[in-house]
Order: C-alpha cells, then sequence, then structure tokens
C-alpha cells in the first residue's frame, strides 16, 4: 500500500506576521519554517500505517529550495520518499495541479493532506487535487483504519462524528485528533541519520499560469484598549456588555 | 444569477448560510441580478431564505442524498445553475463540494473570504491569512467564481424579496462509493462555530472537575463551549471543542475567555470574535492586551458570581 502526504511549510506559529512596506509582500525576515501542524498529525498517522501494515509514505511538497530542510525533517521522522516540485507555491488551484500529477505517476491508494494550511488558511488544496483526480473526498478527518482494499474514515461533523468506509483510493484532509498529541512523530537519531541518505527527488512544475493574484496584504485592526472592571462590579460589566458592546 | 449554496443541520438552515444569502444579495444587487439558493433534504421554510434576498430556491429533497457524498452533490448543483457566481460558507461541508465544480467549470477558487467585493472587474476581494495575523486583498478577471465567505465575516442583513420554491428535474447519481458507518452525535447542543456567544476555559480551571462553572455560565447566555489546546490534549475536553491555530476558528459576538493566558496560537482562533472579555488572575496575562473587556481575579470566585448575576439580569430582560 502506497501513501502519499503532501505537505506545505509554514511560518512557525508563534511568527510575527508582517508585509514589505508597499504591501506588496510576505516579510520572510527571520521567519522560520516547519511543517504545518495539520500535516504532521496527517504525517504521523501515516508512519505508524507503515509500521504496522506495511505502508510505503512518501512525502511531496510544492515548494522551491528553501523548503528542504523542511523535506529532510519530514524523512527523518520516517518518510521512505520525498518529492519537490520546483515551484513557488503561490497558486493553490496549481499547487493542487502538482500534487495531482505526482499521483498520476505515482499509484497511491491514499493521498493524506492538511485540512488547512497556517498560512494561507485556503483550506483549499485537498478538495482540488480529488477534483483533479476524480476521486472520493473526505474533510476533517480525524481517523483511519485500512482493512484490506477499503478505509474507515471518521471525520468531524458540528454535532457529533461520523464513520464511514470506502474503497481505496481516496483523498483525505485530516486534522488534529487523527493521532493523540502525545503520539505525534518526532525525529529520532536513527531516522535523521537514515534521512541523510535518503534522496530528495526534483520534478519541475506544470501548471504557472495565474489566474487568482494578491494585490496587496493587510493587517487586521487591532483591538482598542481593554477595559478592566474590579471584580467587585460585576453588575458594570454586564451593563458594559448589554449597552456598549450589544452583545447579551 | 448568483448561487448561495445552503447548509442545514438537522434540517434547520445554519446561520452561516443565511450570511451567504446576504452576501449573494449584495452582489446580486451590485449585478443587477438575482440570487438563486440551493439546499438539499432542509427542513426549514424557504420564506427564511425570501427574507434575506433569495428570489428562488431549489429545495431538492431525496433520500439518496442523505449519505454526504461531495461528488453527488457537486453534481446536483452544477445540473442547477447557468451563472457565473457561486457562493458558499467557509466550512468542511463547502470546502468539500466547491472543488468538483471549481475543476469542472474552470472556476477560479476564492477561499476564507472576510470581505464584500471590493471591485467586479476586475474581481476583488479580501480573505484571511495567517490565521488572522494578516489580510490579502485578491483579484482575478476570470468569468467564473467560487467563493467561500468566512463564517460571521460578513453579517446578515434582511432584505425581503417576494421568492419562489422551484422544483427542477435533476438526476440523482445513485451509485455513491460513500457508505455511512455510523453516526454518534455529541452532547453539546450548541454548534460551537454557528454560536452566538462562547464561552472557553484554559488551564486555569485546574481540572476537568471543575467544568460545572464553564457550562454554567454556559447555560445562562445560551452560549456554546469551548477549550485550549492543552485542556484537550489532556482530555478535560473533547478536540471537537478546541479553538485556536491548530483547532476550529471561531467567529462568535462574545468570546468569553476564562483561565486562558491568551498565546499566539489560542488568539489566532478566536481573534475574529466581535467582543472578547477575559477573566484572569494574572494582570499580565497576555490575553488582557487582545481583549474588550477584562476582569483581574480568581476565576473560581468571579465566574459563579458573574453566572449569578446574569442570570438575574436575563430574567429580567425577558420580563
Ligand atoms: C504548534 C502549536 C500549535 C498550538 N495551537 C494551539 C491552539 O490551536 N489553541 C490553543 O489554545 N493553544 C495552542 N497552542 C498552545 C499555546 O501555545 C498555549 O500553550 C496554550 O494556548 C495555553 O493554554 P492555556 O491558556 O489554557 O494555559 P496557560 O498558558 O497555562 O494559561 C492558564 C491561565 O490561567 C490563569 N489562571 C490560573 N489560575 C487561575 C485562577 N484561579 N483564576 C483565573 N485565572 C487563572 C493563569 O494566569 C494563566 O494565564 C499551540 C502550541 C503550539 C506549539
Ligand atoms: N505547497 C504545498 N505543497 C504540498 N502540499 C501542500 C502545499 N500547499 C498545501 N498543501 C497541502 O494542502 C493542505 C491544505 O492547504 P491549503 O489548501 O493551502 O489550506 C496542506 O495541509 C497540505 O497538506
Amino acid at each position: 500500500m502506497k501513501i502519499l502526504v503532501a505537505i506545505s511549510c509554514v511560518p512557525d506559529t508563534t511568527s510575527k506576521i508582517n508585509f514589505t512596506q508597499d504591501k506588496k509582500k510576505f516579510d520572510k525576515n527571520g521567519i522560520q519554517y516547519v511543517i504545518n501542524p495539520q500535516d504532521e498529525y496527517c504525517l504521523s498517522k501515516a508512519i505508524y500505517l507503515q509500521e504496522k501494515q506495511n505502508a510505503e509514505v512518501t512525502i511531496v511538497i510544492v515548494g522551491d529550495l528553501s523548503v528542504e530542510p523542511v523535506m529532510r525533517k519530514a524523512l527523518a521522522i520516517g518518510a521512505q520518499n520525498a518529492i519537490r516540485v520546483n515551484i513557488e507555491p503561490i497558486d493553490s488551484q496549481n499547487v493542487a495541479k502538482e500534487i495531482a500529477e505526482i499521483v498520476k505517476q505515482g499509484d497511491y491508494d491514499i493521498i493524506l493532506l492538511g485540512k488547512e494550511s497556517l498560512d494561507y488558511n485556503g483550506g483549499m488544496v485537498p478538495g482540488l487535487v480529488a477534483a483533479e483526480l476524480d476521486l472520493p473526498f473526505v474533510n476533517g478527518v480525524i481517523g483511519l483504519e485500512i482493512e484490506n482494499k477499503t478505509i474507515k474514515v471518521t471525520r468531524e461533523l458540528e454535532n457529533g462524528v461520523e464513520l464511514i468506509s470506502l474503497d481505496l483510493p481516496v483523498v483525505l484532509a485530516g486534522q488534529k485528533g487523527l493521532v493523540e498529541e502525545n503520539q505525534l512523530k518526532i525525529p529520532n537519531i536513527r531516522g535523521i541519520m537514515a534521512a541523510k541518505n535518503k534522496s530528495l527527488n526534483v520534478v519541475e512544475a506544470k501548471f504557472s499560469d495565474l489566474k487568482l493574484k494578491i494585490d496587496e496584504y493587510e493587517k487586521p485592526k487591532s483591538r482598542s484598549h481593554v477595559v478592566l472592571v474590579d471584580k467587585e462590579n460585576l453588575d458594570d460589566l454586564i451593563q458594559l456588555l448589554h449597552e456598549q458592546a450589544k452583545v447579551i | 444569477m448568483i448561487y448561495a449554496y445552503i447548509e442545514n443541520l438537522n434540517g434547520k438552515y445554519k446561520n452561516s448560510s443565511i450570511e451567504i444569502v446576504s452576501y449573494a444579495k449584495n452582489i446580486a444587487d451590485a449585478q443587477g441580478d438575482s440570487v438563486i439558493a440551493i439546499t438539499f433534504n432542509a427542513e426549514d421554510s424557504p420564506e427564511i431564505l425570501y427574507k434575506y434576498g433569495a428570489d428562488n430556491v431549489y429545495n431538492i429533497k431525496n433520500e439518496a442524498l442523505k449519505n454526504f457524498d461531495p461528488k453527488v452533490y457537486a453534481s446536483l448543483i452544477s445540473q442547477l445553475i447557468e451563472g457565473n457566481y457561486i457562493i458558499f460558507s467557509h466550512s468542511d461541508e463547502s470546502t468539500s463540494i466547491a472543488p468538483f465544480l471549481v475543476k469542472e467549470k474552470e472556476a477560479v477558487y476564492i477561499t476564507n473570504v472576510v470581505s464584500q467585493p471590493l471591485s467586479f472587474s476586475p474581481f476583488k476581494v479580501k480573505r484571511n491569512i495567517f490565521s488572522g495575523k494578516g489580510i490579502a486583498v485578491v483579484e482575478t478577471s476570470n468569468p467564473f467564481l467560487i467563493i467561500t465567505v468566512a463564517l460571521n465575516s460578513t453579517g446578515v442583513k434582511e432584505n425581503p424579496v417576494s421568492g419562489r420554491e422551484i422544483n427542477p428535474l435533476i438526476t440523482i447519481p445513485d451509485d455513491s462509493p460513500y457508505k455511512v458507518e455510523s453516526i454518534e452525535e455529541s452532547d453539546s447542543k450548541i454548534d460551537l462555530k454557528e454560536a452566538k456567544i462562547v464561552v472557553s476555559g484554559g488551564r486555569g480551571m485546574k481540572g476537568p472537575e471543575n467544568w460545572g462553572i464553564i457550562e454554567d455560565l454556559a447555560q445562562v447566555l445560551n452560549a456554546a463551549e469551548a477549550c485550549t489546546k492543552p485542556v484537550s490534549d489532556m482530555g478535560w475536553r473533547p478536540h471537537s471543542e478546541h479553538v485556536g491555530q491548530t483547532g476550529k476558528n471561531i467567529a462568535p459576538k462574545l468570546y468569553i475567555a476564562i483561565g486562558i493566558s491568551g498565546a499566539i496560537q489560542h488568539l489566532a482562533g478566536v481573534n475574529g470574535s466581535k467582543t472578547i472579555l477575559v477573566i484572569n488572575n494574572d494582570p499580565e496575562a497576555p490575553f488582557f492586551k487582545s481583549a474588550d473587556y477584562g476582569v483581574v481575579g480568581d476565576l473560581f470566585e468571579v465566574v459563579p458570581k458573574l453566572t449569578e448575576k446574569l442570570k438575574s439580569f436575563i430574567n429580567n430582560k425577558k420580563i
């Protein structure tokens, strides 16, 4: 069984987000890039399947040379193969097409992506990959089990969870919950050493026409100063919430 | 035509979908066009949708649609539309359906949108990036657009029209590969993403045995409950209640943070809230810098008192 995990490199969650003076670019100064947290759950889950059910895990990143340290980390965590599609990922629709191309060439049974990337918050790529490949798609996946050629997928609903079974291949968008927090895989020394000997495959991008472009960046409006209410005057607080904020 | 895809939960239209109708209506007015709402197996009356500006409502009811298959839903929508804009909510359901339409219509797909269009030719709109730490103005000249609008970002507006329900002739594919084995409903009554008020607890709560404090306040306010990541990681509360950068992104009218320090990853999931109230015994807690109202004090003392006072306030208001 072959599993493809798509990984996006995003600024570390503690990053301060700034844009260049002319508002045209994201200011990468001092930004540390990490595996998108949702993708980390997906990768960990895939590695467990590799260990227990004889799967082979490949990761794919659409990105320029700067993503290679993140690829090495994914290999150190346990992925067997790593593919980089060589283009700056500025358009999610193109990113999805590139990933779909990789899938077509690799005959994967499960294509696992994060539900949403922390940088562009698109929630676009997973569904678009499924649409490109005309495969079944499940969003918000918090559990999966494989039995022969079928997969049992648990997805989160607004008011509960749903267990679905499907035949492989499938495209899944995973999220927190897919593995427990203390089961997240982290690189160990053996993994890091092994990763050094694995090769990073680079393929050239095929899609580059841009239909949607970013015109400019803005920072959101910041909140006005906090109004502190003494804990002995909670009636005042209720009045403020009622009359000023009009929220109760 | 401007199309609005209406989600329902247990047959009732979601608030976020009412927001989508308002959004579509605004575009329709700007373009001298009309709004068509599409909904599957809803039980609510289409009158509600007319009130917010839907000129026509396709209310497709069919047993075969009970199991959610994004491809089947997309294929039905595709049979119904002949226009250039389809508006969805930015939700798991909609972001599952929309991509199949994007592919078929060669549309440009713009997700997590937080503003009405700034212009139409070229089409410009604002979208959320970096978990609310930034906004991007995006632009396209593509004629066919599929948009998902972020929750509580553009608001609902009444705009009554004399709408009409239409029963179109469509074929429903009946070969869905999805087999639903079971559904487990959670016992929380109010959907966290849809809630107008959210009461949230952090590590300051000390343990799951104290959650009655959160529950009581939530009940008085008819609010949903949420928590921080460590709280769900430790199993005090279910993962589904975790809000923040790696959890749910919410934007209620009022967010009440109790015993939460206000880490940047937490703020990322809640800073879209209209009003934030923070209760924390540490005056230096970072959350106070991102709050509208704050009470410095021991939550075990302050919150029960606040709950009692709110209870009588709300009872008086009702009379
Ligand atoms: C990759 C990554 C992703 C993350 N994603 C998220 C996320 O999505 N959501 C999230 O929430 N966190 C996230 N975190 C964790 C985040 O960094 C913080 O650790 C977390 O938000 C802190 O939770 P807390 O406020 O409950 O706990 P603490 O930081 O321990 O804060 C507890 C607060 O309670 C107050 N307190 C204690 N006792 C009392 C009392 N008696 N009365 C009143 N106040 C009291 C304290 O003053 C303190 O401010 C993430 C971290 C990482 C590294
Ligand atoms: N540049 C990329 N390379 C590989 N995978 C990506 C890339 N961008 C997004 N993805 C995948 O798609 C998911 C959702 O991303 P997005 O649609 O940008 O929110 C991510 O969690 C990744 O799994």
